[in-house]
C-alpha cells in the first residue's frame, strides 16, 4: 500500500494535501486498491461549497459506487477533468489522479484527520476485521 | 401439516394487540352470508357451462370487435400485425420475469437491446432505458432526473397544462416526497411567455399536445434554445406513431424524450398493461433512470449483452440512486419491439400517414356539420377537438347505442371546454366507420 507523507487521511479513505492558500483531494491507494477498476467519477462544479464531512464526488467501480466525501470546507476552485479516463484513479491516487482543488475556508479542521502513520494504523485496522 | 407458524399464544397475542376477541371478529364488515366456512355458491357447473357463462359476461364489454372506436387521449387503437404475438407468445419470453440474474438471459438481453436501439432511432436520442411501466412514470421520472441533472439543486418543474392531464396528476404525486414545485404554465410556442428561472429544472411539454396539435419543429427549437440558456432542460412527451411522420424531438434540442409505448404493437387491453418509452443524451445517462442493456463483447471476443451502468440502480446505492425503479415492462416492450422491426420505417410513416389522413378527413366532415365546430388552428396529428351542440356525455350514450365509442369529454379536464369532445381517428377506422359516426353526430344533435 503507498501512502503521500504530505497528506492528511479520512477514516473514509479521502486525502487532503494543503499547499499554500490551496488545498487538494482524491482518494488513497488502499481505497483505489479496494475498489478495483475505476470506471466513472462524478466530479463537482467549480464553485460549489461543502463542509468537512459532505458528499462532494462519486465514484463508481466494477464492483460498487461509493460516496467520496470532502476532507476540510472548502470552496471547489478546479476539478481533475483527466478523470474522464477514470484509471487514472488506479494508477497514480495521490498525484495525476486527484479529484479537486479548493480554497479551505478552516485550517484547524485539519485536527480532525488522521496523520500518515494513524491512516495506516485505521487500514490495517480494517483489513485485520475484513475490510468492507 | 400446517404452513403456518403462529402457535395459539401467538393469536391471542396478537388479537390483544388490536383489541378483538377472535379472528372472526376482523371479519364482522363481510356480510355473515357469504362468510366462511359456508360460501353459499352455487352449485357446481361443467367447464362447458362456465366457460359459456363467463363468455357471455365478458361479451357485455363494448370491446373493438364490435364497435367502431374513436377514443384516443393517451390509449390508441393501432393495427398489432400477428407476428407481434407469436414472438411475445414463446414461452421463453412469456413466462420470464424481468431478469435479475441477467446475464444468463441473453435473449432477453437482446430484446431489450434491440427496443432501446428502437426507442433512440425513432426519437432521435442517444441512449434509451429499457421501459417503465407506462408513460405517466417515464414523465414523472423525467422530472426527477431533470433536478438530479441540476444535482438537486434546481426544484421547481414547469410543465404545461396541454401535457396530458393524467400524466400532470401523476407528476403531482412525486413531488412532494422531495419537496419540489410544479407550475403549470400556458405554453404558447410564439409567445413563449412563460419563465424558466436559475430555480428551474426543466420544463415539460407534450408534441403532439393532449389535443391532437404539433406545434413545428422550428418553434421548438427556439424553445429549447431559451430553455438551455437557462439551463433547465426541455422534457418532450410524444406519441411514437406521431414520428413516423414528424420530426423527432431529438432534433429539435429535446434533453429527454418520454412517450406512452403502447401504440407500438399493444393492444388496448382495457387500459394496461402499457409501456413507458424513455430516452435522454449521453451527457446525462448516468441519471437515467431505470434498466440499460448494454452491448459487449465476451472472453472470446463473441457479441454478448449486460445490464450496465448498474450504479445508477438502488440495488447498489439504495439511498443515491437516481430512481426507485428497478424493472421495466420486459414484454410489453418486446412487443413495441417486434411491432417496430415488422413495420420498418416506410411501414411506420405509412401507418402514420393514414392516421393523419383519416383523422382530417374525419375533422372536415365534422366540421360541416351543423352545430359541431372544429376548433384550434393550430396542425395535428390523429386527434382534433371539436365543439359539440350537447354535453359529450349525452352525445357519447347516443353513439354507444349505435355501435360506436365516441370521444373524451375535455370539459372533465379543462372547465374552459365543456361541451367539446377530442376524437382520435386512426388506421383502424374504415370510411364507412367514420361516415357512420358524421351520420351519427348527425342525427344526434
Amino acid at each position: 500500500m503507498k501512502l503521500d507523507k504530505n497528506c492528511r487521511y479520512m477514516e473514509t479513505h479521502e486525502w487532503v494535501r494543503v499547499e499554500g492558500d490551496l488545498a487538494t483531494a482524491g482518494i488513497s491507494d488502499y481505497a483505489q486498491s479496494q475498489l478495483s477498476d475505476v470506471v466513472y467519477v462524478e466530479l463537482p462544479e467549480v464553485g460549489d461549497v461543502f463542509d468537512q464531512g459532505e458528499v462532494f464526488a462519486v465514484v463508481e467501480s466494477a464492483k460498487t459506487a461509493a460516496d467520496v466525501y470532502m476532507p476540510i470546507s472548502g470552496e471547489i476552485t478546479e476539478v481533475n477533468e483527466s478523470l474522464a479516463s477514470p484509471q487514472i484513479v488506479n494508477e497514480d491516487p495521490f498525484g495525476e489522479g486527484w479529484f479537486a482543488r479548493f480554497t479551505p475556508s478552516d485550517l484547524s479542521e485539519l485536527d480532525n484527520l488522521l496523520t500518515p502513520e494513524e491512516y495506516q494504523e485505521h487500514v490495517a485496522k480494517e483489513e485485520e476485521e475484513g475490510g468492507h | 401439516m400446517s404452513y403456518i407458524p403462529h402457535t395459539d399464544s401467538d393469536r391471542a397475542a396478537m388479537l390483544a394487540e388490536i383489541g378483538v376477541e377472535t379472528v372472526g371478529d376482523l371479519f364482522l364488515d363481510v356480510p355473515e352470508s357469504v362468510r366462511y366456512p359456508e360460501l353459499k355458491l352455487p352449485p357446481s357447473l361443467s367447464e362447458m357451462e362456465i366457460l359459456g357463462e363467463l363468455r357471455a359476461m365478458s361479451e357485455e364489454n363494448a370491446d373493438l370487435d364490435h364497435h367502431a372506436c374513436f377514443l384516443g387521449a393517451g390509449a390508441y387503437n393501432h393495427f398489432v400485425p400477428s407476428v407481434v404475438g407469436h414472438i411475445i407468445g414463446r414461452s421463453e419470453f412469456y413466462t420470464a420475469y424481468t431478469p435479475y440474474q441477467p446475464e444468463i438471459s441473453q435473449g432477453t438481453l437482446q430484446a431489450i437491446f434491440e427496443y432501446q436501439s428502437m426507442v433512440c432511432a425513432l426519437t432521435g436520442m442517444d441512449v434509451a432505458n429499457a421501459s417503465h411501466y407506462d408513460g405517466a412514470t417515464s414523465l414523472a421520472e423525467a422530472a426527477i432526473m431533470a433536478v438530479n441533472v441540476s444535482r438537486g439543486k434546481r426544484r421547481k418543474i414547469i410543465v404545461s397544462p396541454t401535457v396530458h392531464p393524467e400524466y400532470r396528476a401523476t407528476l403531482r404525486t412525486y413531488t412532494p416526497g422531495p419537496d419540489l414545485t410544479v407550475e403549470a404554465v400556458s405554453f404558447e410556442p410564439e409567445t413563449s411567455d412563460f419563465e424558466v428561472d436559475d430555480n428551474t429544472a426543466c420544463l415539460i411539454i407534450q408534441n403532439p399536445d393532449f389535443f391532437g396539435q404539433l406545434a413545428a419543429a422550428s418553434e421548438l427549437n427556439e424553445l429549447a434554445e431559451a430553455v438551455h440558456a437557462a439551463g433547465a432542460l426541455l422534457i418532450v412527451n410524444t406519441d411514437p406513431i406521431s414520428l413516423g411522420l414528424f420530426t423527432p424531438p431529438g432534433e429539435y434540442g429535446a434533453d429527454i424524450v418520454v412517450g406512452e409505448g403502447q401504440p407500438l404493437g399493444n393492444p388496448l387491453n382495457f387500459g394496461g398493461p402499457y409501456l413507458g418509452l424513455f430516452a435522454c443524451r449521453e451527457k446525462t445517462m448516468r441519471k437515467m433512470p431505470g434498466r440499460l442493456v448494454g452491448e459487449t463483447v465476451d472472453t472470446e471476443g463473441r457479441r454478448g449483452f449486460v445490464l450496465t451502468l448498474a450504479a445508477r440502480e438502488q440495488h447498489i446505492r439504495r439511498e443515491r440512486a437516481t430512481s426507485n425503479i428497478c424493472t421495466n415492462q420486459a414484454l410489453c416492450a418486446l412487443a413495441a419491439g417486434a411491432y417496430l422491426a415488422a413495420l420498418g420505417k416506410s411501414g411506420l410513416r405509412q401507418v402514420a400517414e393514414l392516421c393523419y389522413h383519416k383523422a382530417h378527413y374525419a375533422a372536415r366532415q365534422i366540421a360541416a356539420l351543423p352545430g359541431f365546430d372544429l376548433v384550434g388552428d393550430r396542425p395535428f396529428f390523429k386527434e382534433f377537438i371539436v365543439r359539440c351542440p350537447r354535453p359529450p356525455s349525452q352525445i357519447n350514450e347516443a353513439l354507444l347505442e349505435r355501435g360506436i365509442i365516441g370521444g373524451y369529454d375535455l370539459g372533465r379536464d379543462y372547465p374552459h371546454l365543456k361541451n367539446h369532445m377530442l376524437l382520435c381517428v386512426t388506421e383502424m377506422n374504415t370510411k364507412e366507420e367514420i361516415v357512420r359516426l358524421v351520420k351519427a353526430l348527425r342525427e344526434i344533435s
